[in-house]
């Protein structure tokens, strides 16, 4: 089976003003795989994902050349930035409950591309809430606000959330950042259920989480892309380079 | 720090010098909070005191009679609400929508910051230049002559740059994060305004709206030139009495007439129409505290 190129990134720099933070890096992800992408703090994880969804777009300094298409068009082109954006999950890493009810939470994007009847929302809520392991706690106060949940439940309904709209890619930028280990190999379970349905992305700080959970591993290094192969290669003792093995060794970073 | 154990929770001069800091800050500051307390009370009580013969709810509604030396401030109290809530209504609708603008769509550049730089001058402008700019743009330029119309248009100006101002800072303390996470699901900037930013700024933005009713109410110069008269004849027995191209007495220039032009007057009188003007904005800001309580209660985080 040849793998299917879900996303294409190819020559992809960013900028912010005169400050270059993403220096030509280019690599595909498969379609319905596990996509982990390490490393440490300032290396352009996040800012990669911003440009994929295109909420890039409301930091006014930000430049990129290069392409990034997702099914083969250049979301750059997209015409329609919203479903774009709804054809992408995005999850961030500190869990934010919009200040709605529960029910609100997960049906504020049907309802934003146009979908009003109760029937149809409460379909969409229920299995969102369910894929993200969040139902049986809440199922009986959906109407209580999203705001009064438990950091760890408020990050299951942002995943919901991000589920809300059936995207095609999941992006989960370090999720698991303010949960507690159990939440989070709760919803690692979920992703490895999702994995199915869509491709995800998994931008993580904790090395043993991509190890867990990635079918490949990029390693970003202040902008650059310095290792991307299967997760057992990248973990083996023998990666491509030097730099990834010390990186997921603790040697630095 | 000795390792005796015993010593840790002795009073040694340090902690007797940092205890005696922590008495004279919580004293100090704790008088000069009693202390704002004072001059309100001492105001109210005093007008209340001197305004007592006049005060009769005939005061409230007759018209003044005897050369103003009596009778009550009915058309006056008639034409500061007139003037109140014509002119809030004009600015607080294009105040807030462009506030919205300026704080969520406009991109913050050299336009932006200009905008931002002539809102926060205007609000610093006296209230005697908004009225030769009223009487100029609305009375002669407009030909609206001196009217309720003129008198609101040049409240409206006075009180527009405040209530953007203030809108904008009260849009700002949503927090961003609510807005990425709205866009991250597809949602456009106006989804996101209404179902997000609004709902959750619009205790502030009602705030800068009640403090600019007792600016509106209170301010004299801006309407004498405009649109207030001395006195005026109006019917009695109806709730709206006066037309928009007349002119209106308003309780703020009533005061000052009564107090300065009118030789004789009744000594209560004009305390009891400082009481009324003060007691009808005290109502307004009640009722308004009452809502911001009540929409804060149901703030979401």
């Amino acid at each position: 089976m040849t793998p299917d190129p879900h996303i294409q990134i190819s020559d992809l720099r960013l900028s912010y003003g005169d400050k270059e933070v993403i220096h030509g890096i280019s690599f595909d992800v498969f379609r319905n795989e596990i996509f982990g992408i390490i490393g440490p703090a300032q290396s352009g994880k996040t800012s990669l994902l911003r440009c994929l969804n295109r909420t890039i777009d409301f930091s006014p300094e930000a430049r990129i050349t290069g392409t990034i298409r997702v099914d083969g068009s250049d979301v750059r082109k997209s015409v329609e930035v919203h479903d774009l954006r709804r054809r992408i999950g995005m999850v961030a890493p500190l869990p934010v409950g919009l200040p709605l009810s529960i029910y609100d939470n997960v049906a504020f994007a049907p309802r934003c591309s146009g979908v009003r009847r109760k029937s149809e929302l409460d379909v969409v809520v229920e299995r969102c809430l369910r894929q993200a392991a969040l139902w049986d706690e809440v199922k009986d106060r959906l109407d209580s606000l999203g705001t009064k949940l438990s950091g760890g439940q408020q990050q299951r309904l942002t995943i919901a959330r991000a589920l809300s709209h059936q995207p095609e890619i999941l992006c989960l930028d370090e999720f698991s950042i303010a949960i507690d280990p159990v939440t989070t190999m709760r919803i690692e379970e979920v992703l490895r259920e999702l994995r199915s349905q869509m491709t995800i992305l998994l931008v993580t700080n904790l090395i043993q989480q991509a190890r867990r959970l990635a079918d490949r591993t990029l390693f970003l290094w202040q902008g650059e892309v310095i290792e991307l192969n299967p997760t057992a290669v990248v973990f083996s003792e023998t990666p491509a380079s030097r730099k990834t093995y010390d990186y997921v060794n603790g040697l630095f970073g | 720090m000795s390792g005796d154990p015993s010593s840790l929770f002795t009073e040694t001069p340090a902690v007797r010098r940092k205890l005696r800091q922590e008495a004279v800050a919580r004293g100090i500051l704790g008088a000069m909070a009693a202390v704002i307390i004072l001059p309100l009370v001492l105001i109210v009580g005093y007008l209340l005191w001197r305004a007592a013969p006049s005060l009769t709810v005939g005061f409230l509604l007759q018209p003044p009679t005897h050369g103003m030396r009596d009778g009550g401030v009915w058309p006056a109290l008639v034409g500061t609400i007139y003037l109140v809530f014509l002119s809030l209504a004009v600015s607080a609708p294009i105040g807030i929508l462009a506030a919205v603008y300026l704080n969520e769509y406009a991109r913050e550049n050299w336009l932006n910051r200009m905008i931002n730089l002539a809102v926060i001058n205007l609000a610093g402008v006296p209230s005697i230049v908004h009225a030769l700019f009223g009487l100029g743009a609305f009375v002669y330029a407009a030909r609206f002559g001196c009217s309720i119309i003129s008198a609101s248009l040049t409240l409206a100006i006075m009180t527009l740059p405040v209530i953007i101002a203030n809108t904008r800072l009260a849009l700002a303390s949503v927090p961003r994060s609510f807005r990425e996470a709205c866009w991250n699901v597809g949602a456009t900037r106006w989804q996101t305004i209404r179902a997000v930013v609004l709902p959750n700024a619009v205790s502030g933005i009602l705030t800068g709206i009640i403090l600019q009713v007792s600016r509106a109410a209170g301010e004299t110069a801006p309407i004498m030139f405009t649109g207030a008269v001395f006195f005026k004849v109006v019917r009695t027995g109806t709730l709206f009495p006066y037309a928009l191209q007349d002119q209106c007495m308003a309780l703020s220039m009533h005061l000052f007439t009564l107090a300065t032009q009118v030789p004789d007057v009744k000594e209560s009188i004009p305390f009891a129409t400082a009481v009324v003007l003060m007691g009808s904005v005290l109502l307004v800001n009640t009722a308004a505290i009452g809502l911001r309580i009540y929409l804060r209660s149901h703030r979401k985080w």
